[in-house]
């Protein structure tokens, strides 16, 4: 069970695929258009049963939650041997 | 089921009303005559005068950026130019905006207008950095701020530049709405455009060009203050065609009119922008042609009725670069000076580096942009996902890149190329594309709309016959 008040993530179908716009590929065609967004719980809910969360820009929404406490992984990847000898040619190219 | 596309249908259908509602222009008292508009009328009665617009900005943390004098990569592009040839490379550090980068000239001017209107908040859909742009520009102005961005796959894999842009514009405080792929985004912004009545802080409205109209100014009196003349060239990265109109209306307006505007994009041909399986297998999220060339070919294309971007009427030459070639123009620019930033404005940095080689010593060339970079926008994170994509990462020859396939590193600084996209090509798909889209007959045009497309694409009479003989 997910508390009332903790900040969560939801998930929302807005377009099944039959109801999307006929003007997108038809590999887009085959899945449904989604959103996500943030916000404060409003009610105890469990984990992918609908909640209504209020966003920071106090707007109400509803989805599936999908998401406790959610946060950002990003990170600069993996070693990438080109990268230093970009750098090497270019030092090079500069004598 | 049936509920939704019938929602979708009925939010579609009140389209205009919910735009001119929240952007608080009346474009029917622009429209002319059956395809033309008053372009000029509409810029000066809805925007505001360009000494507004830099107090505005000065107000706010934005603009008088420093233009930055790039020698080593000017020496390094004179090592591989014909003797006497090599001109002086600027670049405008527009990371230096609060929020990191040249958006921010068009999002301070429409949050400002949206605080003097009364509306409570602004909307922006956005995957870029006008997302934060206008994160930070409202926060300044105490609104609220919504911003709708494509970021993710029907896998749920994310790009990582666009969840770069979601983490930051959450840093200023806005509420970030994610979407998958598809246009239908336009569908879901209507929607919370209707829902809030916030404002519609469009990069397409007059507000967002004539923010960026200062750019093009304090190119040109700078330039005239310390080399006294205007520089002979300027290059923009070209996406939805804002950020060239802005800066050229900006050049001409303070006498530059005789620099040469000159567009740069990366090339991403062959990947489609609304599908699904192509959405990652790009690493570039804007400044490249899958905006670039529809959105100066159609304008009208975009979230306003009539946008203020109009690039082919401003526009003198337009290049492409490819992928690998901006990220090693990337690393030179950090390598070479010091200065880490984002692709954005290093796409013109390509094109600037070899046009540089073909321009006399004594001649000047400005890249007007840069952006600010970070994990997930920097080239390490770049081609990182791109390698673990299935995207083939190598040294080779650029021109030889397949995007979505594969990307292709020059093996030196000599080997970065641009390739010409045709101006007449350009302006004849403008052309076919306003008849179908007004069902008007070439035949059929009035003297009115005739004046109109010469002044849209920059052409005399005798031009625009002959541009129309060739569709």
């Amino acid at each position: 069970m997910v508390s009332k008040g903790t900040f969560v993530r939801i998930e929302k179908t807005i377009l099944e695929p039959q109801e999307r716009t006929s003007k997108i590929p038809d590999d887009t065609k085959k899945v449904p258009f989604k959103m996500w967004t943030k916000g404060v719980l409003q009610h105890d809910c469990e984990l992918n049963a609908e909640a209504t969360i209020v966003t920071v820009a106090n707007r109400r929404d509803t989805g599936k939650l999908v998401e406790v406490n959610p946060f950002y992984e990003l990170n600069y990847g993996e070693f990438l041997p080109e990268i230093t000898e970009i750098d090497r040619v270019i030092k090079n190219e500069r004598k | 089921m049936k509920e939704n596309k019938n929602l979708y249908e009925q939010v579609m259908s009140r389209r205009e009303e919910i735009l001119n509602k929240a952007l608080g222009v009346d474009f029917d008292k622009y429209e002319i005559e059956g395809i033309a508009f008053d372009y000029e009328k509409y810029m000066e009665e809805t925007a505001y005068s360009l000494e507004e617009v830099a107090k505005i900005q000065k107000e706010n943390g934005v603009g008088n950026t420093p233009l930055i004098e790039l020698k080593n990569i000017t020496a390094l592009a004179r090592k591989y130019a014909p003797e006497g040839k090599g001109a002086r490379i600027f670049i405008k550090d527009e990371a230096c905006n609060i929020s990191g980068s040249f958006k921010e000239r068009r999002a301070s001017i429409s949050a400002y207008h949206a605080k003097k209107k009364g509306y409570k908040g602004v909307i922006a859909a956005t995957s870029g950095n006008y997302g934060a742009a206008v994160a930070a520009q409202a926060a300044k102005q105490g609104l609220d701020c919504i911003v709708i961005q494509e970021c993710y796959d029907s896998n749920q894999v994310g790009q990582p530049e666009i969840i770069e842009k979601a983490r930051k514009c959450e840093a200023l405080g806005a509420e970030v709405i994610q979407t998958s792929v598809g246009p239908e985004l336009f569908f879901e912004a209507l929607q919370i455009l209707d829902e809030t009545g916030f404002f519609n802080a469009s990069l397409y409205s007059s507000f967002g060009i004539a923010g960026v109209e200062t750019l093009g100014q304090e190119i040109a009196v700078e330039c005239m203050d310390k080399f006294n003349k205007y520089p002979e060239a300027v290059v923009c990265t070209n996406a939805g065609g804002g950020n060239l109109t802005g800066t050229a209306r900006g050049l001409i307006k303070s006498g530059a009119s005789e620099t040469r505007v000159i567009a740069a994009s990366v090339n991403l041909k062959g990947l489609h922008m609304a599908s699904d399986n192509d959405f990652n297998r790009k690493s570039f999220t804007t400044g490249h042609t899958g905006f670039g060339i529809p959105y100066a070919t159609y304008p009208d294309r975009s979230d306003v009725l009539r946008s203020a971007a109009r690039p082919l009427r401003y526009m003198d030459e337009y290049y492409l670069v490819e992928q690998g070639e901006v990220f090693y123009v990337t690393e030179m620019l950090a390598q070479m000076e010091g200065m880490e930033r984002g692709p954005a404005g290093n796409t013109s940095l390509s094109v600037a580096f070899k046009l540089a080689q073909r321009m006399d010593e004594d001649e000047i060339i400005v890249v007007q942009e840069t952006e600010y970079t970070g994990a997930g926008k920097h080239i390490n994170p770049q081609l990182s996902f791109a390698r673990k994509n299935g995207i083939d990462v190598k040294f080779g020859d650029p021109k030889q890149s397949i995007s979505g396939k594969n990307i292709i590193l020059p093996h030196t600084p000599k080997d970065i190329d641009i390739t010409v996209v045709e101006m007449d090509v350009l302006k004849k798909s403008y052309l076919r594309t306003v008849l179908s889209t007004y069902d008007k007959k070439k035949e059929d045009l009035s003297s009115v709309e005739f004046k109109y497309l010469t002044e849209e694409l920059n052409v005399s009479e005798g031009k625009l016959n002959e541009l129309l003989s060739e569709i």
